[in-house]
């Protein structure tokens, strides 16, 4: 069994990790955390690399939690990777993080949020930052 | 001094608000196209080419010269910092830059990047108003058979020096030449390789063959290839280029103008060597030879102004005979031709307000950018987030639009898409593209060229090495196929005996 959060470097998805730690000790489960990109822009500053990538891990590593990273790159949606990861990992819980959108945002760019709500298979938490 | 007056009217012409303006989007333009990878301004202004025509030459022009050194700045952004080189006269660049943006130090590495380029480029473009009037009077003299000699050597160079493999340049200039000659026979009307097709009589318009290249061909390729992953961007944060920089950036600035201007000016131009010599140069003569390979300062510093100034100096032969040397100056080539302006030895006198004023709007771009570049280096970065299937579709709709509004013939699209197939096969195998459209569009002009030669000499092969001209460019042009091919013999032979000592 495990708690899986879906993760991105901002407020979000720190408030997201925060809660996943938090869920994952209460039931005392491992925890996946999923890092993911479509993999289609160039560049992609949610996917993490380089420092911010060793940091994430360093943090894991010390939490008093079983913690693994996930990083999927496979072209698939957001939604999809975390249902599949959920499946894979016996997700009890899947934790991502919300914001407020504008109206005018949401139309420009389909909300992830809404669809990992809708889409994953598993109960979701959602946090807000 | 005559040259000066006129280029002071050009001045005069291009300071126009409404050329300024066609300048700064030209500009905004190239250094968007720059920064991504596998859109170049030659694709840039394939594309835009059908739009432009509703415009005034002199301001579809000034337009076009603002991307074509937009491009080059805007390539040094992304191999500075992403190691993404956005163009291949950039690739130098990536090498010290991006390990100068990863020590930290990415502001300075822009810094003299931009004000090299500038530097360059202004320096490469007064050269350029200089050297055009000399070279014109030069080129007035020269016959059919010269040109055609000319033009010989452009082919080959461009074939056999750009790009990795000779065989596989040569190819695709064959490519090029031979879709050149589809169409009606200019000297005596006959219909060639038209496949029965009436619409095919004027030949296959060259913007669509353009399009379908560098486009098409790229928006498949990159389709094909698109889980590639992100790639990490290096801040462009830190300090920028202190006093120490400045005094250890201004001689590679003037030496890779040396080294590109005349690079760029000869046929057998590109960017590409002159950057790879100013980087080997600087790599020998730095003072700091320890930082080359962890982000030494000359080393993009140098590679930088050689590529803007050999952009320049690409300009030379094209305004001055007529001859492109590179991708982008062969569809620059192709909206001259699209105006009914045929550049060649006559343009100076006879479109000398639009040449002017082209020169002086490449001065004023160039200050744009330098202005424009170093405070918007996020934005540009910005750029690269864009999901590639959002950007190709953009791209591939203007594509088909401006291949359809050519002459308004659903035809067109189907040659579209067949060349953009083959534009996505040439991709994938290694051919490059660039010689595939040089000898598109130079490839007509030499052979109306040759054809001529031969029919002044009644059909005498010996009037093509008639004149010394024509001897020496012809014996550069034989040079220039089989020195690489031998002296890789002669390394690799080298290299066998040193193995073969070294067994002993």
């Amino acid at each position: 069994m495990s708690v899986v959060v879906g993760y991105v470097p901002s407020p979000e998805g720190r408030a997201a990790l925060a809660q996943g730690v938090a869920e994952a000790k209460l039931r005392g489960t491992r925890l996946v955390v999923v890092n993911t990109s479509r993999g289609d822009a160039l560049v992609d500053d949610r996917y993490l690399q380089g420092e911010p990538l060793a940091a994430l891990r360093d943090e894991l590593a010390g939490l008093d939690v079983v913690a693994e990273l996930r990083q999927v790159q496979d072209g698939a949606d957001v939604a999809e990777d975390l249902d599949r990861i959920a499946t894979e990992e016996q997700a009890e819980l899947v934790v991502i993080g919300l914001r407020r959108r504008s109206p005018v945002g949401k139309l420009i760019l389909g909300s992830a949020a809404s669809r990992i709500l809708l889409t994953v298979g598993y109960p979701v938490m959602a946090v807000k930052a | 001094m005559e040259a000066l007056h006129q280029l002071l009217g050009g001045f005069a012409e291009a300071a126009t608000p409404v050329n300024l303006l066609f300048a700064l989007l030209g500009v905004v333009l190239g250094t968007a196209v720059g920064v991504l990878p596998g859109i170049g301004p030659a694709m840039t202004v394939a594309l835009l080419l059908p739009i432009t025509y509703v415009l005034e030459p002199t301001a579809a022009f000034i337009m076009f010269a603002g991307i074509y050194y937009g491009g080059m700045y805007g390539g040094s952004t992304t191999s500075i910092l992403l190691n993404t080189p956005g163009e291949s006269s950039s690739i130098m660049t990536a090498l010290e830059g991006n390990k100068m943006a990863k020590a930290g130090r990415g502001a300075a590495a822009l810094g003299t990047a931009a004000i090299g380029s500038f530097v360059a480029g202004t320096i490469a473009t007064l050269l350029l108003a200089l050297v055009a009037p000399t070279v014109v009077g030069l080129a007035i003299s020269i016959g059919p058979a010269d040109y055609f000699a000319l033009a010989l050597l452009a082919f080959l160079a461009v074939a056999t020096v750009l790009g990795a493999s000779p065989l596989r340049g040569l190819a695709s200039l064959c490519i090029g030449l031979f879709l050149g000659l589809v169409g009606t026979d200019l000297l005596t009307g006959q219909q060639r390789f038209n496949v029965g097709i009436p619409q095919l009589a004027d030949g296959i318009d060259v913007v669509i063959v353009a399009v379908a290249l560098f486009a098409v061909g790229e928006a498949l390729h990159v389709a094909s290839r698109l889980r590639h992953g992100p790639v990490e961007v290096m801040s462009s944060a830190g300090s920028f280029m202190t006093r120490e920089d400045l005094r250890r950036s201004w001689k590679p600035w003037l030496r890779g103008t040396a080294f590109g201007f005349p690079f760029g000016a000869l046929p057998a131009g590109g960017a590409e060597i002159p950057t790879f010599l100013s980087y080997a140069t600087e790599r020998r003569l730095t003072r700091h030879p320890d930082e080359f390979g962890h982000g030494a300062i000359e080393g993009v510093a140098g590679p930088e102004a050689a590529n803007n100034a050999a952009a320049a100096g690409v300009l030379v032969p094209l305004l001055t005979l007529g001859l492109p040397t590179s991708a982008t100056a062969a569809i620059l080539l192709a909206a001259f031709q699209g105006y009914g302006i045929q550049p060649g030895p006559t343009l100076l006198t006879t479109e000398s307000t639009l040449v002017w004023t082209l020169i002086a709007s490449l001065f004023i771009g160039n200050t744009m950018l330098l202005v424009l570049n170093l405070p918007l280096v996020g934005i540009w970065v910005k750029l690269l987030k864009i999901p590639r299937p959002y950007l190709y579709a953009g791209i591939l709709m203007f594509a088909s639009l401006g291949s359809y509004a050519v002459n308004a013939d659903p035809l067109d699209l189907v040659i579209l898409l067949v060349l953009g197939v083959l534009g996505f096969a040439m991709r994938r195998f290694g051919w490059p593209v660039a010689p595939a459209v040089i000898g598109l569009i130079l490839g007509p002009v030499a052979e109306t060229n040759l054809r001529r030669a031969l029919a002044i000499s009644n059909g005498d092969l010996g009037t093509l090495v008639d004149s010394w001209f024509s001897r020496v460019v012809l014996l550069v042009a034989l040079v220039v196929v089989v020195a690489p091919p031998l002296l890789k013999l002669t390394r690799r032979r080298q290299a066998a005996e040193a193995e073969a000592v070294a067994h002993r």
